[in-house]
């Protein structure tokens, strides 16, 4: 199948979590999927991957995952201190929950520790932790259909958060909510990431929570997915009022405008 | 916990509306069995028909007490077949789709035949099976030829149907081959196993009643099935419906015992086995 060990091919350099050169995705059916792609993502750094949808940025984040292999190119991810296992260093969300639905909550989160034969007693304790992180901790018990969409989702943060990885990748993790859960995720996965300062690439298809989460946009173009654009957003503190502020707009206008020449419909002209 | 377990329990609490509409469900089939043994019985007596010819409701039900120490012993005869014969293939079924899951080669040579042994009659085999096996075991292969493949189909699907993010979060973490199959592939292939092991459990009764009657005349078998076919020789036709009664109860209890476990197994998680209101 595919060769899960692309991370540690290349060391993507220092104080870079992440490194993409020449990487392109050509799928069996023929079908050119990505690239050539080129980006690097700072250790720390929140970046989001911005496209029309088919652009190739959910394939970019599963080859920085390392659950498929590029074409051509080198994805190189780097590895947490001392960290043997690669899966260790990298959380993953996805568009959808994913969560075992004939388990708890607590063993759903408990999952990755468990494939990583971890010891119960540590790991109960990381358990508490990522619970408590995503303001779940009564809900351990509970099994995922008793939880709302927002609540999963929250469950799904925590698994990914449980194995305190370098990396989180989140592939367009919030599209399924409803704007108000969706806000409330958007501020919560904020002073995460402003408390553990993690490496965040996050894609989504909205032009108002990339410019709303992240520190800088790199948005691509219609399929083959290239980059099309990169923009910085400076802003601190970030939060609600941000949300509201004239700067925030005025992004959000810039990187409209970037995703204008990619939508599809333009492309010929 | 205890606010998260409020809706199901909430759903519980049938409204008057519905609980009249169970309590209808449960009447209306024991109504239409009262209508039934009291049609027969009038039949019967009406016409005067003689128990050698079609015995009433009151001359079967006389029978299976009168003869419940022989009818008994063969009840509990063809249950340990079938009881065997559905242990052989919910065993056999599992084992072979997880071997055909593990190694698609094995799959592709043998999955045919596991067809063609499903597609031809049991009643055709059985014969041939009791001239070269002894008669216990060829009544065992028998009700596992008939149960075995429900099983293996239906965890063959089960184990094709995993979510694909989730295999890929294994992937992620590293999980070995053994740690996909125990946490991932059988907990999401358990609804489809139960489900077939629901069908070869009043399948493996089959096959246990057809190898009787196959050795029925020949053999020294003391089944339930072998009674039928034995009383059917000596025109003792009350005794027939006795053990016909006895035969239908027991795939009844099967049946019941075999749903009873899946919904045991899956009711906190599967929508199978969740209520409507959920």
């Amino acid at each position: 199948m595919v060769k899960p060990a692309t991370l540690s091919e290349t060391d993507p350099g220092a104080g870079l979590a992440v490194r993409l050169r020449g990487v392109t995705k050509v799928y069996d059916s023929g079908v050119v999927a990505l690239g050539p792609l080129d980006f690097d993502v700072r250790k720390g750094e929140f970046v989001s991957l911005l496209g029309p949808s088919g652009c190739g940025k959910s394939t970019a984040l599963r080859l920085i995952a390392g659950l498929n292999a590029p074409t051509s190119g080198t994805v190189g991810v780097s590895h947490g201190a001392g960290e043997v296992r690669s899966g260790r260093s990298i959380g993953f969300v996805f568009q959808e929950p994913t969560l075992m639905p004939w388990s708890s909550v607590r063993e759903n989160v408990r999952l990755p520790l468990k494939l990583a034969h971890v010891p119960a007693a540590e790991a109960n304790a990381r358990i508490d932790g990522a619970l408590a992180q995503v303001g779940l901790s009564e809900f351990a018990e509970a099994f995922p259909r008793e939880l709302s969409g927002g609540m999963k989702m929250r469950v799904s943060l925590a698994r990914a958060l449980v194995t305190d990885p370098d990396i989180l990748l989140m592939d367009e993790p919030f599209a399924a909510l409803d704007e108000i859960t969706r806000f409330r995720l958007n501020n919560d996965l904020l002073s995460l990431w402003q408390n553990l300062r993690k490496t965040v690439i996050f894609v989504t298809h909205s032009v108002f929570e990339s410019v709303y989460l992240s520190q800088r946009v790199i948005v691509m173009t219609a399929r083959p997915g290239r980059m099309g654009a990169e923009i910085r957003i400076v802003a601190e503190p970030r939060g609600e009022d941000f949300r509201t502020s004239a700067d925030y707009a005025g992004y959000c206008r810039k990187v409209s405008r970037a995703l204008a020449p990619s939508q599809p419909g333009r492309r010929g002209s | 916990m205890n606010s998260l377990q409020a809706p199901p329990l909430s759903a519980e609490q049938a409204t008057p509306d519905s609980r009249t509409a169970r309590l209808i469900r449960i009447l209306l089939p024991i109504a239409v069995l009262a209508a039934g043994v009291a049609i027969w019985e009038l039949v019967v007596r009406i016409n005067n028909i003689p128990p050698y010819v079609l015995p009433g409701p009151g001359a079967v039900f006389g029978t299976l007490v009168a003869d419940w120490p022989i009818l008994s012993q063969s009840l509990l005869t063809t249950l340990m077949t079938t009881l065997e014969g559905f242990l052989a293939a919910a065993i056999g079924g599992v084992a072979l789709a997880l071997l055909f899951n593990q190694s698609k080669w094995l799959e592709y040579s043998l999955f045919p035949y596991a067809v063609i042994l499903q597609v031809t009659p049991v009643i055709a085999i059985a014969p041939l099976l009791l001239i070269y096996l002894p008669q216990q075991t060829a009544v065992i292969v028998c009700a596992w030829i008939v149960g075995f493949f429900p099983v293996l189909s239906n965890t063959t699907l089960g184990l094709n149907s995993v979510d694909r993010n989730l295999a890929g979060l294994f992937q992620l973490y590293g999980a070995s081959r053994m740690q996909t199959l125990r946490y991932l592939k059988l907990p999401s292939a358990l609804p489809f196993i139960l489900g077939g092991l629901r069908i070869a459990g009043g399948l493996s009764l089959i096959g246990a009643v057809v190898a009787e009657i196959a050795a029925g005349s020949a053999g020294a078998g003391s089944g339930l099935a072998y009674r039928i076919a034995e009383s059917g020789y000596r025109l003792n036709i009350p005794r027939m419906f006795a053990a016909l009664l006895l035969l239908s109860a027991a795939g009844i209890v099967i049946y019941g015992l075999l749903a009873l476990t899946s919904h045991l197994a899956l009711r906190r998680w599967h929508e199978s086995a969740l209520g409507k209101e959920n």
